[in-house]
């Protein structure tokens, strides 16, 4: 399954997907604490900086931060407009989380889905002592990533034949077989597991080093 | 513990959410805006799958929308949507199934449409606005009032989306498909 994920041969591409969740989380706290907009331009520039690092076309990247700026130069005019007072604040905001929404969008531009998501497993691994079952965690993602092609097919196929019927404006139309298919599918999917020999109580393997 | 059966339906009601992101949105002659499914999802999962069930299958699905996969609607995801202005209101669909099932568990244990109906306003309605208002303000600069007011448009395709969850959810019910709280 294709994620945003944009192949570049880069050092950034190559970082460990913790290392960038780290570092991203790290300058959304400093860019937080900075007061007036330094941390907007500190923010802005290292964004910049890893856009070109990493080799990606401005375009594609500008493309995925479109409909958020959009949204926050509209909220910002209405605000200006509206509001009169203060407006430097709001652009500060704006700012901010503009940069800040630059740098998570590079993160994820350049992290493979499957790697995001063995760092999560790693993540669950340490909540265990919660009461979180990391193998199961990790069990129910891979299904997921699996069914997710499945269920689109299923949605198509139940909104075509509502079409036919002339019912496709019905959403109740949609769901009841939607659901009704959904619980059965779940019935063969558990069996199918099980045939498998996986047991649910069998606590997985002891979290030990990744690969 | 969660049997082999609930991680099935946990999984299946994530790529549910993922699956209705995909499709186009149904357009509803009377709205504005087309209406799209998700939120929908949201509250069918706590409705159906119970608090703990629930919740843990819009965990999964925001949690692989933050991996990078474009499962938001129109082909959206990533870190970078979430932390968006509106990231609010996706980042709380694991507490608004969660709320939406425990109220079902409580007050909704029937096929009666109107409860139904109650318990996906509160789940998927409020518990969602009062996580996603307050993301809005603090994203975008703005009071908290004002925030309130941009999301207004929003609430009469919501309470149609709550509106279809109890009947979808009290026709699945009434079928006896699935034992709500095995």
């Amino acid at each position: 399954m294709l994620g945003l994920y944009l192949h570049r041969d880069s050092a950034i591409h190559r970082l460990p997907a913790g290392v960038k969740m780290g570092g991203l989380l790290l300058l959304t706290l400093v860019v937080l604490a900075l007061p007036g907009g330094w941390g907007a331009l500190a923010a802005g520039l290292a964004g910049a900086g890893v856009l070109v690092a990493a080799k990606l076309p401005a375009g594609r990247v500008l493309r995925e931060l479109r409909s958020p700026v959009v949204m926050l130069t509209l909220l910002f005019g209405f605000q200006a407009l509206l509001a009169g007072t203060g407006w430097e604040d709001t652009a500060i905001a704006v700012a901010r989380f503009a940069a800040l929404i630059l740098l998570a969008t590079l993160v994820t531009l350049t992290t493979r889905v499957m790697d995001m998501v063995e760092l999560f497993e790693r993540l669950f691994a340490r909540l265990r002592p919660l009461g979180v079952n990391p193998a199961k965690m990790a069990l129910m993602l891979a299904l997921t990533i699996r069914f997710i092609p499945l269920l689109g097919d299923q949605v198509r196929e139940v909104r075509m034949a509502q079409r036919a019927r002339g019912v496709e404006r019905n959403i109740a139309a949609l769901f009841v077989p939607l659901l009704v298919k959904i619980l059965t599918m779940a019935d063969d999917l558990t069996a199918a597991l099980e045939a498998r020999g996986y047991d649910p109580a069998d606590p997985g393997p002891e979290p030990g080093p990744h690969r | 513990m969660l049997s082999t059966r609930d991680l099935v339906l946990c999984a299946l009601f994530a790529a549910l959410l993922g699956g209705l992101g995909m499709a186009p949105p149904i357009p509803l002659g009377f709205l504005p805006v087309p209406v799209t499914a998700q939120t929908l999802g949201v509250m069918l999962a706590g409705t159906i799958l119970g608090a703990k069930r629930g919740g843990l299958a819009a965990l999964l699905f925001v949690l692989l929308v933050a991996a990078g996969l474009p499962l938001l609607a129109g082909g959206r995801g990533g870190i970078g949507v979430l932390m968006g202005p509106t990231g609010g209101f996706v980042l709380s669909w694991p507490l608004g199934a969660f709320v939406t099932g425990w109220l079902a568990e409580r007050f909704a244990t029937g096929a009666n449409p109107l409860r139904l109906f109650a318990v996906s306003v509160a789940g998927g309605i409020l518990m969602v606005y009062a996580c996603g208002i307050p993301w809005l303000s603090l994203v975008a600069g703005l009071s908290l009032e004002k925030a309130a007011f941009g999301t207004l448009a929003f609430v009469p395709g919501d309470l149609i989306k709550a509106g279809v969850a109890a009947f979808a959810a009290s026709a699945v019910r009434r079928a006896g498909v699935l034992p709500i709280h095995a």
